[in-house]
């Protein structure tokens, strides 16, 4: 089973994910489009798992389409919509069909989204899904039961480098590493001296951190975000540039900003790679790289020119 | 003290509730409904009037100064002739005292309240939940703040990332449970045992339903 995106990890190289929502409905039209025009730009694509509670086509239905056009997945899990049971069976649904990047995360709570009155279950949290991983690859289950077969995951977790208050996350970042995370995403970053202090935190840790950037559309939405997603805060400067920019450039101005901000992370080696976030406009994905002047070297093809 | 907390019914969902049935007996409860101001005196008064507006019959009412204690059979006992005339009990308590009284009694009950919590008045007016009886504390791991109880999500091995400035995604006005824990530790220098992983709890410690038989004989008493 191909383990690309591991060895992409342990590679040195400047490591590009970003990613891709499922459909409400299955139509996946548009899914399959912003597959085809990213799986060659990035060395994985996340896909997104009931994001914001929202119920949608599942993740791993779009990881595997990911897989077959030739990509590489992470598949994203949450805790929220499954027990042990169901968590499990679907981690031996990815293996069995090529998805071994896992992304292990809680999940948003239930009402905030769109089945404000369903059951919420976190029967396992996101520590206890990454335990429950590194458990069925020694040929268990978390049950203690024997499986017929193997699996073997790259297995990744989330980091809020700026949550408020800090410390409690720290702890459960260091608590997600001792279960097994070999990469972190991070939460959007968008002051690189803050991001920075938290890297050299990081760094003592044997993980891979990719440091989250979303793309910020307009000044409206980055002061939005600031004021409601937790742990982002987009610097004033960035807002008024953004705000400053001719109508209908601001767009163009959110492709710059990020841009200029990979190509910064990758110059000056303060993270192991990124994480390209461009909710709803995968499309400019592309250009925001060609900008920064990334270009990625995905193993498997290196191997085939050779 | 622990407390059953409660909310009452909206009026038009009661009403639905006891359609066909026109002599209602009404219960309120002296304990937690008085309390939380759900089925005391003055709300069983107000019941009252609200029914005899909708040309309902009320045969009789009662505030059972503790309705999930067995000596409600006691008081039901008190006030059999009225009882016995009504076509259905309106029960303005929590849902053990509705099951309580139904044990007594073979006359249709129908709460009046939806019961949302067992929890503490932390002050005027203020009632937050503290314990979801899980059968695995772990209080003495999280300075006495139960994160199954307090953390919207019930996690245990800390926060989530939704957490911002001390307040829970999914209200402003709830606090994040491992805020609290943290804060708590810290002070006590206890952070340690916050980096503790904590396995997959058993959520069928005691299977429900609930049920637990004592040796009495064993245990000496």
């Amino acid at each position: 089973m191909t383990q690309s995106f591991r060895k992409v990890l342990q590679s040195g190289a400047f490591v590009v994910t970003s990613e891709i929502g499922p459909p409400k409905g299955t139509d996946v039209t548009k899914m399959v489009h912003h597959i085809e025009i990213l799986k060659k730009k990035v060395h994985a694509l996340n896909v997104t798992d009931n994001q914001s509670s929202v119920m949608r086509y599942p993740s791993l239905g779009g990881a595997i389409l990911v897989k077959e056009r030739g990509g590489e997945a992470i598949l994203q899990m949450t805790c929220r919509d499954r027990n042990r049971l169901a968590l499990q069976a679907d981690l031996l649904l990815a293996y069995s069909r090529g998805v071994s990047n896992v992304l292990c995360l809680t999940g948003d709570a239930v009402p905030v989204g769109d089945h404000k009155t369903a059951k919420s279950v976190f029967d396992l949290d996101s520590t206890q899904l990454l335990r429950a991983i590194r458990t069925l690859e020694t040929g268990k289950d978390l049950g203690g039961n024997s499986l017929e077969g193997k699996v073997e995951f790259c297995a990744g977790a989330i980091v809020t480098p700026e949550a408020r208050p800090l410390e409690p996350q720290l702890i459960k970042f260091e608590k997600k590493v001792e279960c097994g995370a070999e990469f972190f995403q991070t939460q959007a970053v968008y002051d690189l001296d803050k991001f920075r202090s938290f890297m050299d935190y990081a760094r003592k840790f044997p993980v891979k951190i990719l440091a989250g950037i979303v793309l910020l559309t307009s000044a409206k939405m980055a002061k939005y975000m600031t004021e409601n997603v937790p742990g982002i805060f987009v610097p004033q400067l960035l807002i008024t540039e953004l705000a400053n920019a001719p109508k209908g450039q601001a767009l163009q101005k959110g492709i710059e900003i990020a841009a200029r901000m990979i190509r910064a992370i990758k110059e000056e080696k303060i993270s192991d790679g990124v994480h390209l976030m461009a909710i709803g406009r995968e499309e400019v994905v592309p250009a925001i790289l060609q900008a920064a002047g990334v270009q990625v070297e995905r193993p498997e093809e290196k191997e085939a020119e050779t | 003290m622990i407390r059953s907390i409660t909310k009452q019914k909206p009026l038009e969902e009661i009403m639905g509730l006891l359609e066909g049935r026109e002599r209602i007996f009404l219960f309120g409860c002296g304990t937690c409904p008085t309390m939380t101001h759900t089925g005391g005196t003055a709300e069983v008064l107000a019941m009252k009037g609200e029914l005899q507006a909708r040309m309902k019959v009320v045969t009789g009412s009662l505030v059972i100064p503790v309705a999930c204690d067995n000596l409600t059979e006691e008081a039901l006992q008190q006030n059999l002739p009225a009882i016995r005339e009504s076509q259905a009990l309106l029960i303005m308590t929590c849902a053990f005292g509705v099951q309580t009284i139904s044990r007594f009694l073979d006359i249709p009950v129908i709460p009046a309240l939806d019961t949302l919590f067992i929890g503490k008045e932390m002050g005027p007016g203020l009632f937050q939940e503290v314990c979801l009886q899980c059968g695995e504390c772990i209080l003495g791991e999280t300075g006495g703040i139960c994160p199954v109880a307090s953390c919207h999500k019930g996690l245990v091995n800390g926060p989530c990332g939704g957490t911002n400035n001390g307040k829970c995604e999914v209200d402003r006005n709830k606090d994040c449970a491992w805020t609290l824990i943290y804060e708590r530790l810290q002070k006590q220098g206890r952070l340690a045992a916050m980096r503790k992983y904590q396995p997959e709890k058993n959520y069928q410690v005691e299977p429900k339903p609930g049920k637990t038989l004592l040796d009495l004989e064993r245990s000496g008493s």
